[in-house]
């Protein structure tokens, strides 16, 4: 069975129990019924603030954890309660801080080839052996760099080796939590450079999750931004930041500083006010209605979903 | 120039300041010979990459390195006074009350056993005896007030725990201010709150300073923030000084090849649909830097002089100075490269 997406995730849910007393435990809502689509070789863009559980979205469509409710299809199939060796292969996952998702006591050599092992994806050692340069090559790191040890390298080049290992298997599906966040401008824009290259030459289809709007901006097709657990708007990665309709995304577009003093000085920002409540205490209706301008006795009675404002612009809110 | 500087001392002037570290693997020269100035009630952003010595010259004016770190070299003047050979009683009369610093991240620097009351009026009191704990009380309350804190009398009773990220960096702003010092250094204030928090610090550290007055250094690798904050910016690489001059000089006409490739570099409303333009290679090692241009190992326009000497600063305009040789194939310059 094949489907026009590679990706789709429906009413995706994901709670964790949290000891609130002794014997007592409240389920905070990390993920709570989250819909979105990704075609092969496309790139949606996950933004929010931290705490908004994009994090655990990126961790659940692979599985890492058991998700309470939902369902997530990878190219057509329900893979939900599948055994999910056979899917390892097609969906790998790129880390924040590639100092601490790479083992020390491992060459790099031993890290790219340690899923080629797993999903036996070699013939012999030599076919191993060449696999692994090609990889090593294909991210920008020399031969030479095979026997040496992690901590050898700086942050972007263990990026780089962090990505080699995610595209060890072929697959045709990466998320990227954070994935460029941990790096240096100068480097940041390297690494951004080959995952646009990769895209190219393999066709792969990105989750990207990102708090730097205007690097999700670059490297997205298309943008989904979350609150408190639910996607409040997506669109077209040039349309949801041009002419944003959710206040939320309106708020959070305003609030990046733009490099160029002249333009940072003079717009007008729509400033928050408050924090993000807790998900242990989520406010009734709509999330995002204690920081809202709009706020109406509606938005604490029910809480809006989804509905399309055009082209795909989807967006959850009861007064724009 | 000279005879400007005669006339009215700035505020704090930083001349050919170096510091380094001691450690097993040898010197490392974090700082090398920077000079810049502020002047009371302005904002001057330093920004670079990590290990480019931006925070150790921040510090430095502090003089709160690490044990193994001294200045070695250059001085630091404050209303034209050298505070680099202050005694130890007179540094701790100059932070706080002249000069006061707020850090990255707020968690680290708040005691976590005191409550947020306690560590105020400890801070107002060590600057002024003569406040009784009562005063002292009340003049918490009022900085918290200040820093836009609600509900200040309950707040002032919470440990820092209690706190969000954002208001936690509100009490240390609070905290900094409190015996109105006239210059406050922010290293990366910001960096670790979300983007709407950062937005309420930013526009809070800009209201106080047209309320209060004081001058502020913001230390920052975000270009963004640098651009919204600062009236004055200094680029930093390798421990040196690359640019300064007033944000407009730094942003619209960059003069030095690592402030350019750091311009190209990040994604902007500009270069959406295309691709970014990275600069090559990794950041420099400080146990080796290179004889010449500290950037002249990932410059694409590098000359065979910039691996031989250090690129002098050179006088782009009146408010605008570079220190990359590619200026002296301009006629204008070379002279006064050569002089």
């Amino acid at each position: 069975m094949s489907s026009e997406y590679l990706v789709e995730v429906k009413d995706l849910k994901q709670y964790f129990p949290i000891r609130t007393g002794m014997f007592k435990k409240t389920m905070l809502k990390a993920v709570d019924g989250v819909n979105f689509s990704i075609k092969p070789g496309e790139t949606l863009g996950l933004v929010g603030e931290s705490g908004c559980g994009k994090t655990t979205v990126g961790r659940t469509l692979l599985r890492l954890y058991k998700p309470t409710g939902g369902e997530i299809y990878y190219d057509g199939n329900l893979i939900t309660d599948q055994n999910m060796l056979q899917y390892r292969s097609k969906m790998q996952m790129v880390f924040q801080d590639p100092y601490s998702s790479l083992d020390p006591r491992m060459t790099v050599e031993e890290i790219i080839g340690e899923p080629l092992d797993v999903h036996k994806l070699c013939a012999n050692s030599k076919d191993r052996r060449d696999k692994i340069l090609s990889l090593m090559e294909l991210v920008g790191l020399n031969a030479e760099h095979a026997t040496r040890y992690v901590h050898e390298f700086s942050g972007g080049q263990r990026q780089r080796i962090g990505i080699a290992r995610a595209l060890a298997v072929d697959p045709k599906f990466i998320v990227c939590d954070e994935a460029v966040s941990a790096l240096d401008v100068s480097i940041q824009a390297q690494v951004i450079n080959m995952f646009e290259e990769l895209q190219e030459k393999l066709g792969v289809a990105y989750l990207f999750i990102a708090h730097d709007l205007l690097v999700v901006r670059h490297i997205s097709n298309r943008i989904a931004v979350m609150y408190l657990g639910r996607v409040v708007e997506t669109a077209d990665a040039d349309e949801l930041s041009d002419a944003p309709i959710h206040p939320y995304t309106q708020s959070l577009l305003s609030a990046v500083p733009i490099p160029d003093p002249k333009i940072a000085k003079s717009s007008s920002r729509i400033i928050l006010e408050g924090d993000v409540p807790s998900p242990l205490n989520m406010p009734s209706g709509c999330a995002f209605r204690t920081r809202c301008r709009f706020a109406t006795e509606q938005c604490a009675k029910e809480c809006p979903s989804l509905t399309d404002r055009g082209g795909s612009h989807m967006v959850a809110c009861w007064n724009k | 120039m000279s005879t400007n500087t005669e006339k009215q001392t700035p505020l704090l002037q930083v001349i050919d300041l170096h510091t380094s570290f001691k450690t097993d693997k040898g010197e490392v020269k974090a700082v090398n010979g920077v000079s810049y100035t502020l002047e009371a009630g302005k904002s001057l952003g330093i920004v670079g990459e990590s290990g480019s010595g931006k925070s150790v010259s921040a510090y430095s004016i502090m003089q709160i390195l690490d044990g193994n770190g001294h200045i070695t070299q250059g001085k630091v003047l404050f209303k034209g006074e050298d505070i680099t050979n202050y005694t130890a009683k007179q540094m701790e009369d100059f932070r706080g009350k002249h000069c006061s610093m707020i850090f990255q991240d707020p968690m680290t620097s708040l005691n976590p056993v005191y409550t947020v009351g306690n560590q105020i009026t400890e801070a107002i009191r060590t600057h002024n005896k003569n406040v009784s704990q009562k005063e002292a009380d009340e003049k918490a309350r009022e900085m918290l007030e200040l820093v836009g804190i609600n509900e200040a009398g309950r707040r002032l009773k919470q440990y820092p725990h209690e706190l969000s990220g954002g208001m936690r960096q509100r009490v240390m702003i609070a905290m900094a201010l409190v015996s109105e010092p006239s210059i406050l250094i922010a290293d990366e204030p910001t960096t670790a709150l979300d983007v709407t928090i950062q937005a309420q610090i930013l526009e809070l550290m800009m209201d106080l300073q047209k309320k209060l007055g004081m001058a502020i250094i913001i230390v920052t690798h975000d270009l963004g923030v640098i651009a919204q904050m600062s009236d004055e910016i200094v680029v930093m690489y390798g421990g040196r000084i690359c640019e300064r001059g007033t944000a407009e000089d730094i942003f619209y006409n960059p003069c030095h090849e690592y402030t350019k490739g750091l311009l190209r570099s990040i994604p902007s409303a500009s270069n959406m649909k295309k691709k970014l333009v990275p600069i090559a290679g990794s950041p420099i090692n400080l146990l080796n830097m290179p004889e010449g241009c500290a950037f002249c190992a990932r410059c694409d326009a590098a000359m065979k002089v910039c691996l031989k000497q250090v690129p002098p600063e050179l006088r782009i305009d009146d408010t605008h100075l570079a220190s990359c040789w590619i200026n002296v194939r301009d006629k204008k310059y070379r002279e006064e490269a050569l002089a």
